[in-house]
């Protein structure tokens, strides 16, 4: 299905149009990464909404990128649960490890490093989500094993022939 | 000892499976409640039996269905709160992982007795996992005939429809949700009128949390008497608890309504980690004011909790131990709140911002003589003075701390430094 057709399809959940707005900004973000500006006006342009209703979703909720974000989005909960096991020693090790810091992308791409609220994984803290993925009971040589692992992932990828690649949803 | 009702299937592999549903003797409450109850008669059950929402309120379910008006023209909604963002919270989640049968099954007795034929469950869209068993659920109940047109040879007709959230604990609130919902930033309504009368796209609306939806089925198979055998009986039932923090065995755990908190602490829970001592434990999520270690026999209601000067909100039970410093731990909750402060009222958007700024300047070993009055000070300009209950919720939980642990507020003024550090 496009992008369209997916939304389209979302949108016939809802009597409103405008209630579909979220759902279609979750599409258009799995399907280009992030939401710039033009993306936003596809967007609103399928649905037939306004414009600004578009944007000032995009804007509100934490889940929305309106900038460019890395292949791996690592989100650290440090919220109290987490920071009680420790998160806090574990943000300073991925700033170390990746030579960036909270907030940032590293130069490659790969990764942007994001400390976030409670992921609602209290059982497994320190908790990080990574993509569609939660990571419990972390430590430092967990970190390090997943961050090889994702690195190893990227150039098992990069090796294959770009038509051979597994496509997205 | 105490026999699971809500977390009966969780153990069983595939426990997210209609086989596995159906083999525990699910979907029989709907089909009872469709043979053998009028809409009317399931609302009536469910006020017999006390049960009280799970998502932080406490207010009685059966009454708030009752606010449904009979006639009306519009189609009539209910929403399932699945945003679960209270920090500590995690029960919500693993019923819709492992179990979510009978969150549709909740869905589908609770839409019969107000009269619904559309829910909308509005998850948090960090739950993945969570929404893909969900959606796999629906899908199966659909082709079993447990969601459709005709449910069971009745004529209820009834769909659900999974709503992704994305990243706001405001959506919590249960305005704030109708609002995102309709496709709109997430910020508190002015109440009246209440959902229950002008809700989502102005028709009546009733909002449940998922925990709340599961019980409702087990209370039309096993009768509001044995719901209310359960626990005290102005709060009764089953309770998930979600245990956290400095604490041996952090997890789920489901047992009455009203045990002492000392007991699912240091016996269900196992206590202190090695060498430590228990400090004050979080009883419900983060906007429960905090209990120190002496509080502890407290009882895990909504009345006990209250009268104790906190509240069972979530039953996210937040362990502290004696290598924590309380004004850490404090500037965290406040930081946490003005994040997600939506923006839409003064004292919560700008009173929470100068509380951040003073807590980190006291915790950095900055502060000066007279913050901790000024952060009561804030603290009084905030409570009872916002739209919604976060703001209410933030100065709750730190005049709870500045008032149980006010000797570590000073020795950071004092000594101008963190003594944990």
């Amino acid at each position: 299905m496009t992008m369209r057709e997916k939304i389209k399809e979302a949108a016939a959940r809802y009597p409103d149009q405008r209630s579909a707005i979220m759902p279609a900004l979750l599409i258009a973000q799995r399907e280009h990464g992030h939401l710039p500006g033009q993306v936003l006006e596809e967007v609103a342009d399928i649905l037939g909404v306004e414009r600004i209703w578009v944007y000032e979703l995009a804007t509100f909720y934490t889940l929305f990128h309106t900038e460019p974000v890395g292949m791996f989005h690592l989100q650290l909960c440090d919220n109290v649960s987490c920071m009680l096991c420790g998160a806090e020693d574990l943000l300073k090790h991925l700033e170390t490890a990746l030579a960036i810091r909270k907030g940032d992308t590293t130069p490659d791409g790969l990764f942007t490093l994001s400390s976030v609220e409670c992921l609602g994984a209290c059982e497994m803290a320190p908790v990080m989500q990574v993509g569609d993925d939660y990571h419990g009971a972390l430590d430092v040589a967990r970190i390090d094993a997943l961050l090889d692992n994702l690195r190893a992932t990227t150039e098992r990828v990069a090796s294959i022939e770009p038509s051979a690649r597994p496509q997205g949803e | 000892m105490f026999e699971p009702v809500l977390l009966k299937n969780v153990a069983a592999p595939d426990s997210h499976l209609l086989s596995t549903y159906e083999a525990g003797g699910g979907y029989q409450a709907l089909a009872k409640a469709l043979r053998e109850y009028t809409p009317d008669e399931v609302v009536n059950l469910v006020k017999q039996s006390n049960l009280r929402g799970r998502g932080g309120a406490g207010f009685p379910t059966g009454m708030k269905w009752s606010f449904v008006p009979k006639q009306v023209d519009k189609p009539k909604y209910l929403c399932c709160n699945a945003d679960e963002g209270e920090p500590g919270t995690f029960k919500d989640r693993i019923i819709m992982e492992r179990d979510p049968h009978q969150l549709i099954e909740g869905l589908a007795v609770s839409a019969y007795a107000i009269g619904a034929k559309t829910a909308y469950v509005y998850i948090r869209g960090e739950y993945v996992t969570a929404i893909r068993r969900l959606e796999q659920a629906i899908a199966e109940a659909h082709e079993k005939g447990y969601l459709g047109t005709g449910i069971l040879g009745s004529n209820f007709d009834f769909a659900v429809h999974i709503h992704c959230g994305a990243g706001a604990y405001i959506c919590g609130e249960e305005t704030a949700m109708l609002e995102s919902l309709e496709g709109k930033r997430a910020q508190p309504r002015l109440k009246p009128p209440f959902p229950a009368v002008a809700g989502l796209y102005a028709s009546p609306t009733v909002i449940n949390n998922v925990e709340t939806l599961a019980c409702v089925p087990h209370i039309v198979a096993r009768g509001a008497d044995w719901f209310r055998g359960i626990g005290p009986d102005k709060s009764p039932g089953p309770k998930l608890y979600c245990l956290s923090g400095q604490v041996r065995k952090p997890g789920l755990y489901e047992l009455p309504m009203g045990i002492p908190l000392r007991e699912l602490v240091e016996e269900h829970a196992g206590g202190a980690l090695p060498g430590r001592k228990i400090k004050a434990v979080i009883p419900g999520g983060v906007s429960a004011p905090v209990i120190p270690e002496h509080g502890l026999d407290v009882r895990m209601d909504f009345d006990s909790l209250a009268a104790a000067g906190s509240m069972l909100g979530s039953a996210g039970v937040i362990v502290i131990d004696d290598s924590t410093c309380m004004v850490k731990v404090a500037t965290r909750i406040i930081e946490f709140f003005h994040h997600e402060s939506c923006g839409k009222c003064t004292p919560c958007r700008e009173g929470l911002n100068w509380v951040v700024k003073v807590l980190r300047r006291v915790e950095g070993g900055d502060g000066a003589p007279g913050d901790l009055e000024q952060l009561e000070m804030l603290c009084k300009g905030i409570f009872g003075n916002t739209f919604c209950a976060l703001g209410d919720g933030a100065a709750m939980g730190l005049r709870a701390a500045l008032a149980h642990f006010r000797d570590e507020f000073v020795a950071h003024v004092e000594e101008r430094r963190c003594p944990f550090h």
